[in-house]
């Protein structure tokens, strides 16, 4: 259960490698979050990422097949997950691929693999977990969103339309689940620094894996249903969102 | 999502408004229908998420709630069931709130054995919690005062006293309703001549004053509390409010009253007022409550002795208040409350320091001293000091101070009340209450399938959804096998050669 001050017991991570969802995880476990489950692509990087869950003292840590896209073994995972370990107070949903535009613009099928991820695959998992989560009747479904999909920006709209189809469903999928005891909550950083973004000049008002964390875990204290991390950035879409076409094109990057 | 046909989903939380979870409310509106929801419980479609009592929802954490499982509605069950004038013994179906035996039995002569500071309670919760009041010292808790009760539990209806069967009747004394829904007690009230009380207030310039005169001077009274003003400090920590009192005769009141014995004895309660919406979270911050503990503190009389005062003022001054837990806004709030042996005194003040020290504010600061504690393996009570402090959800060092304080109250192996708690972990609960196996054993034998379930229970693993004992299969009351629940093997995945070009950097 979640405790009164937003600590979950239990937690399961979608795209258990992610750099973010391993900030979170070394945030919530010293925080009495004892269960761990970790789905993502077996191999040594999940593997690690297990291994950091227990060193970081987690009673109860598994790491557990998923493919974002395979989305007909998706109900059959979340059974498996939530009849093996019960209830899972959070189901992190941090499975995604940044893709690279200036290839995939060229590249119909690399282009919609990337939407397939971030969008479509992630849809159905997050139905199915939604759906165990809402026979317990509490949780946090806590969404990795991007500000990239706030509006999506000529040098990355593929990677920036995909986030703004996750964010949309996650907020109609939030606002469906009102009543039910389970919440979402739509995480949009801005630029993280980190593996996913090596080699790239970060944007203004970069951030950083162990930032998103502490927004996440304060969050879900708060019962937060939108993060902006930097939290400024919400100031800044508001703003940007609305900008006259000539000068959004212009913007760098 | 499969619904039971007899409840109705809702939303609930506890009084601190905290942790909300969702569950099938059942209006209890017979005794029968406990039974048949311990049914449903025990079998499809709800099996895996069990059933718990409610009563009016004055627990401040998750005790009376059970996500996606039942929750009954225990507030219907409300009848008088039998009264004796002549002795103060009442049967009452557990649904009934002290305020509504207040009312009744106020006018004819008797009072509640033990009441918390609200009247908003309902027998079945001050026996599932079992509650002390002002009147520990003297009285001891809630179950003391309770001669017998009609516990439903998994395995049958039981008639139940503390002669009958000791161990089950003290597992369910603080139990939080885990081992059983009680449907109706008998309580052994407590004659009163009139509604009004006779109330000595002092103030106390810190925390050794006040306890000092608490050693010496409770045994002088039925009834004994201070209010602590938690954000003093230096040497003004701990100023404090005390009052005590005893019930008043109608030959002490003044002459207004003595002539119009019904008025002295009318018990008619009156929200004064009602808190209409949430406020932003923040209201309550270290300004106002300063502000609010000042006006307190200089209000109260330097030294006032035997001064009438209703019943309601004196022991439920917030109940005048309607939904006034909503002034701490939208994030809520909580209750820490722990108690610590008489010698370790010095634990309330390095609580009270390291609150002060944070500039936390604390609304509401009470220090109680309790006599001996009653033999309930979970009962709260044990003789010593007890401090509630009613803290607002949102500071961002709570989850660590409040770690720390479980610590101090821990190592002179003090302990903290289920019935505010809404946050503490496990393992420090099992340390801190070590009869806990002793309480498991009882339990396990009304309820060998743990349908007794709460989100507390899940939160402090007193009860657990994933059932891997044999007796899971057991048959529920009355009714046939519920269906095992089913073990899909691990689906096999295989990872699919990524279709996205090796140049890709991805995070899954």
């Amino acid at each position: 259960m979640i405790d009164a001050i937003g600590r979950p017991q239990s937690l399961l991570v979608l795209g258990g490698s992610s750099e973010i969802a391993q900030s979170i995880v070394a945030k919530m476990v010293p925080a009495r979050c004892r269960t761990v489950i970790l789905a993502g692509r077996v191999g040594p990087r999940l593997s690690a990422a297990a291994d950091l869950a227990r060193s970081a003292g987690a009673e109860v840590v598994e790491t557990v097949a998923f493919d974002v896209t395979e989305t007909a073994n998706h109900v059959v995972f979340a059974d498996d997950v939530f009849d093996r370990f019960g209830d899972i107070d959070v189901v992190l949903v941090a499975a995604g691929v940044l893709g690279d535009q200036s290839v995939d613009e060229h590249n119909p099928v690399a282009a919609a693999e990337v939407i397939a991820t971030n969008f479509g695959g992630l849809a159905s998992a997050m139905l199915a977990v939604t759906d165990r989560m809402r026979r317990q009747g509490h949780g946090r479904l806590v969404v990795l969103s991007s500000v990239a999909g706030q509006r999506a920006r000529k040098a990355n709209f593929i990677y920036g339309a995909s986030k703004a189809g996750l964010d949309a469903f996650s907020q109609g999928l939030g606002d469906s689940l009102e009543g039910s005891g389970v919440r979402v909550m739509i995480v949009r950083p801005g630029f993280v620094v980190g593996r996913m973004t090596e080699g790239m000049d970060p944007a203004p008002f970069s951030t950083t894996p162990d930032a998103v964390a502490d927004a996440v875990a304060h969050g879900i204290e708060s019962g937060a249903t939108v993060v902006y991390v930097p939290s400024v950035l919400r100031w800044v879409f508001a703003v940007m969102r609305h900008l006259p076409g000539w000068l959004w094109r212009r913007m760098p990057g | 999502m499969m619904r039971t046909r007899l409840g109705r989903q809702a939303l609930l939380t506890g009084w601190g408004r905290t942790a909300p979870s969702s569950a099938d409310v059942v209006h209890a509106v017979h005794p029968d229908v406990v039974d048949q929801a311990m049914r449903i419980a025990a079998s499809e479609p709800s099996a895996g998420r069990g059933m718990i009592a409610r009563g009016l929802g004055r627990s401040y954490g998750d005790a009376a709630q059970n996500a996606g499982g039942i929750v009954v509605d225990a507030t219907w069950l409300d009848a008088i069931h039998h009264v004796d004038f002549e002795n103060g013994l009442i049967t009452v179906g557990a649904g009934v709130s002290l305020e509504t035996l207040m009312e009744r039995f106020v006018p004819m002569g008797w009072f509640v054995p033990v009441t918390p500071g609200t009247r908003m309670v309902t027998v079945g919760g001050a026996i599932a919690a079992d509650i002390h009041g002002k009147n520990h010292h003297r009285d001891g808790s809630f179950c003391s005062h309770v001669t017998r009760m009609t516990l439903v539990t998994p395995t049958g209806s039981i008639e139940l006293s503390a002669q009958s069967d000791p161990d089950l009747f003290w597992a369910t004394a603080g139990g939080m309703g885990l081992t059983g829904v009680i449907t109706d007690a008998t309580l052994q009230m407590i004659p009163v001549g009139t509604s009004y009380m006779l109330v000595d207030t002092e103030r106390a310039t810190d925390l050794d004053d006040v306890m000092g005169k608490m050693v010496s001077g409770d045994d002088g009274y039925r009834y004994s509390v201070a209010w602590i003003d938690c954000q003093s400090t230096g040497s003004r920590l701990g100023r404090s409010v005390l009052t005590r009192g005893d019930h008043a005769r109608l030959e002490d009141l003044p002459a207004r009253l003595r002539q119009d014995p019904d008025k002295a004895r009318a018990f008619h309660p009156r929200t004064l007022i009602t808190v209409p919406i949430t406020p932003p979270s923040g209201l309550l911050n270290p300004l106002t409550v300063g502000a609010f503990n000042e006006l307190w503190f200089r209000k109260a009389p330097k030294h006032q002795t035997a001064k009438p005062h209703h019943m309601t003022g004196f022991f439920h001054p917030l109940d005048g208040v309607g939904s006034w837990n909503r002034l701490y806004g939208r994030k809520g709030f909580l209750q820490y409350q722990f108690v610590v042996a008489d010698r370790y005194g010095e634990t309330v003040r390095q609580v009270i320091e390291r609150l002060t020290a944070l500039k936390l504010a604390s609304f509401l600061a009470v220090l109680k001293r309790f006599g001996p504690g009653d033999p309930g393996p979970l009962s709260f009570p044990m003789a010593g000091w007890t401090l509630a402090l009613d803290l607002p959800v949102g500071y961002h060092l709570l989850d660590s101070l409040l770690d720390e304080l479980d610590q101090l109250v821990m190592g002179v192996g003090g302990r903290i009340y289920l019935a505010k708690d809404s946050r503490v972990s496990p393992e420090n609960f099992a340390a801190m209450y070590p009869r806990l196996d002793e309480w498991r054993a009882v339990r396990h034998r009304v309820d060998p399938d743990g349908l007794l379930r709460s989100d507390l229970g899940r939160r402090l693993g007193l009860c657990s959804d994933v059932n891997t004992e044999p007796g899971h299969l057991r048959p529920g009351p009355g009714t046939g096998q519920p269906a095992p629940k089913k073990k899909r093997a691990p689906a096999k995945k295989r990872a699919l050669p990524t279709p996205i070009p090796p140049t890709e950097r991805t995070s899954s």
